[in-house]
């Protein structure tokens, strides 16, 4: 899949809504959740594991330009049940799960909430916990692009995957995107406070990483789910912000690869 | 024709400087610039101002609410509604409005109404709002489920004021296992609803489906003739004509004894930087999901700096000249107020008289000139031009109460 997903999209029906997703490589089955702000053209990190792995990379529905939403869906475990049916569809029974951001706390609720099925876990800078200090970054404040800039503590990694002056359509999909975290993750906003005791449950062994500059999540969430799940290993990624994937991909690849070899 | 007096209740002494420093003067512009000093005389010039509205003849007083921000300070309209209803005698009460979205308990909402329409004998209008965007935020609502909680809430509260209790209510967005409110309005079937707006198209199609008098804030002409003619093609298929009745039309109008001095207060209702309801933040203003998907693009390009408000922006002197702000003598007023009056045949007409730091002397010189000279001109030229209210055309309170439709609505559904 050299240059992005390109020719590997697919799609299917799940829950009444279609679902798109990005299909590359042979191996065990790793499923990847992207953030809240859309899932980019450029996808380094997923490509650098389907060298070795069954890689998908499902868009969130109702998450960008052209992605339809389920207009039933009210929760981000909604969201989670509904990606259960998409490896059920796609007869995976067991799949390692890596969620980027708000994906990670999408990739905690499907663990957590069928644990035999987790082979490996993954969650980089995950929201879904409340922090005891500080909050998860309120994007109902900030501009399209402010709220995007601060997932990079480079700068120049921003403009690397958005460009310096990102589309105006890129600022519709970010519109849309963000309609949709409204509609499922407003109030509390960002995190559940339900998840937590759950996560006990889930002994799969798991990797939580947070980029060390990460200015969307605080690092205490990261704490959290290291301290909750039972066999959690936490790995923190020098120099980098909240969207690991984006920013040290190589970094984050040579982790994931070497935690689900282990 | 039913006329009336408004005023945003702006907060004139909070420092405008430190608005502009901080960019936006709503949301997350700091209450550390509200002085509760300043904040309790001006509420009670505001009443002071409301009196004397009924005093000198004013049909009725048109309350709104905002939140975290100095250019209204109604935080709940149904406070001054209820302080109106126990001291005035004759004016309507006009409540344009509530803002349903951000209430968790419509039933609630319905109970305060009510006892405002049996305190005041009956002189409620109970107009209703989608709220601004940034006070989805101020009050932790959900932008996204604006119009859903909107349309949910009226239909919750409207049982509420015509269905016998108890009974149970499960909506979406409000799940209320037993509805049986002990006070229910006096006015039969329920006071009258009208619904003001600026430009969601959606708002003027629901408003025309539901029979509701649709309230045009301070729109130009030309807009306000396209807003019209929206609700009428809704009407011909909800099976019914819309006159006068149901078309209502607020405008800024100061009114003085002396020319210049009305032009200079007359500027005043640019206090707030030029804006509406004071700089805004567009992220803020509209929360992604408030606004329709049909203007979803000009929103977002305006957020990020590329193009124009998509709300307008216009100059003083192209406001007045737009006949979207008016001042003058009675005598220079009133033909302006016939033009509009020819060309949008409104029903209804609420003049906003005053704004920013226009002094109480001069506010009530207004009122006083409104109600003595320019409302008695109005009314005449109102009957020749054959301009009636819902009043006085004893139009039917919503399509439900309706006699005379021509393809009844439920046909249509």
């Amino acid at each position: 899949m050299a240059g992005g997903c390109g020719d590997y999209w697919q799609e299917t029906g799940v829950a009444g809504v279609p679902v798109r997703y990005c299909r590359c490589g042979t191996g065990s089955p790793v499923l990847i959740l992207h953030h809240d702000i859309g899932c980019p053209d450029r996808a380094d990190f997923a490509e650098a594991l389907s060298g070795s792995r069954d890689v998908l990379m499902p868009v969130h529905p109702g998450f960008g330009l052209g992605s339809e939403r389920a207009e039933w869906m009210r929760s981000v475990r909604d969201l989670a049940v509904l990606y259960r049916g998409l490896l059920a569809k796609l007869g995976i029974g067991r799949a390692t799960l890596v969620g980027l951001g708000f994906g990670g706390w999408v990739a905690a609720e499907m663990a957590s909430m069928a644990p035999a099925d987790v082979d490996r876990l993954v969650l980089v800078g995950a929201m879904g916990l409340q922090p005891r200090e500080g909050f998860i970054l309120d994007q109902a404040l900030v501009g399209y692009i402010d709220y995007a800039e601060a997932f990079f503590k480079d700068p120049a990694a921003f403009d690397a995957v958005y460009g310096r002056e990102p589309t105006n359509d890129q600022l519709e999909a970010w519109d849309i995107c963000r309609e949709m975290c409204f509609r499922i993750a407003w109030k509390p906003y960002m995190y559940s406070q339900t998840l937590a005791p759950l996560l006990g449950s889930v002994t799969a062994p798991a990797l939580v990483v947070h980029g060390a500059d990460d200015g969307v999540v605080p690092a205490d969430c990261a704490a959290q789910y290291a301290a909750a799940l039972p066999n959690a290993r936490l790995e923190t990624v020098a120099d980098c912000g909240h969207a690991v994937a984006l920013e040290r991909p190589e970094a984050l690849a040579r982790l994931v690869q070497d935690f689900i070899g282990e | 024709m039913h006329l009336m007096y408004f005023t945003e209740q702006p907060m004139s002494t909070y420092p405008a400087d430190k608005g502009l420093e901080f960019g936006a003067t709503a949301l997350m512009f700091s209450n550390r610039y509200f002085d509760p000093v300043d904040g309790s005389r001006l509420y009670n010039e505001f009443l002071e101002q409301y009196l004397y509205a009924e005093e000198v003849g004013i049909d009725g007083i048109m309350l709104n609410e905002h939140h975290n921000a100095p250019f209204c300070m109604q935080a709940k309209a149904n406070i001054f509604a209820a302080i109106l209803a126990g001291m005035t005698e004759k004016v309507k009460i006009v409540m344009l409005g509530n803002p349903l979205p951000l209430s968790e308990n419509p039933v609630r909402l319905a109970e305060e109404l009510a006892m405002i329409d049996m305190i005041s004998k009956g002189r409620l209008v109970s107009g209703f709002v989608r709220g601004g965007g940034q006070e989805q935020l101020a009050a932790g609502v959900n932008p996204a489920y604006n119009r859903e909680r909107f349309e949910e809430a009226h239909d919750l509260i409207v049982r509420a004021w015509t269905e016998t209790g108890p009974f149970r209510f499960e909506g979406r967005h409000y799940q209320n296992r037993v509805v049986n409110p002990w006070a229910v309005p006096l006015q039969k079937p329920y006071p009258r609803v009208w619904v003001p707006g600026v430009i969601s198209r959606e708002t003027i199609v629901w408003a025309a489906e539901q029979r509701y008098p649709y309230i045009a804030l301070n729109t130009s002409i030309a807009d306000t003739k396209k807003i019209w003619q929206t609700y009428d093609d809704v009407a011909l298929e909800a099976g019914y004509e819309a006159g006068p009745e149901n078309r209502g039309y607020l405008i800024q109008v100061h009114v003085s004894d002396n020319e210049e001095k009305a032009i200079e207060n007359a500027r005043q209702f640019r206090w707030m930087q030029g804006e509406f309801t004071g700089l805004a933040h567009p992220v803020w203003s509209t929360p992604s999901g408030y606004s329709s998907p049909r203007n979803r693009r000009a929103f977002v390009e305006f957020a990020a700096g590329r193009r124009a408000n998509p709300r307008g922006q216009t100059s003083f002197e192209q406001q007045m000249e737009d006949l979207r702000i008016i001042a003058g003598t009675p005598d220079t007023v009133v033909p302006k107020l016939r033009r509009i009056l020819e060309e949008t045949r409104p029903g209804i007409l609420a003049l906003w008289g005053n704004d920013g730091t226009v002094s109480q002397e001069d506010s009530m010189t207004c009122i006083r000139m409104i109600g003595t000279e320019v409302f008695p001109a109005i009314r005449e030229i109102a009957k020749e031009l054959d301009l009636k209210s819902p009043f006085e055309a004893e139009a039917p309170v919503s399509i439900r109460y309706s006699t005379d439709l021509k393809a009844p609505a439920a046909a249509a559904e």
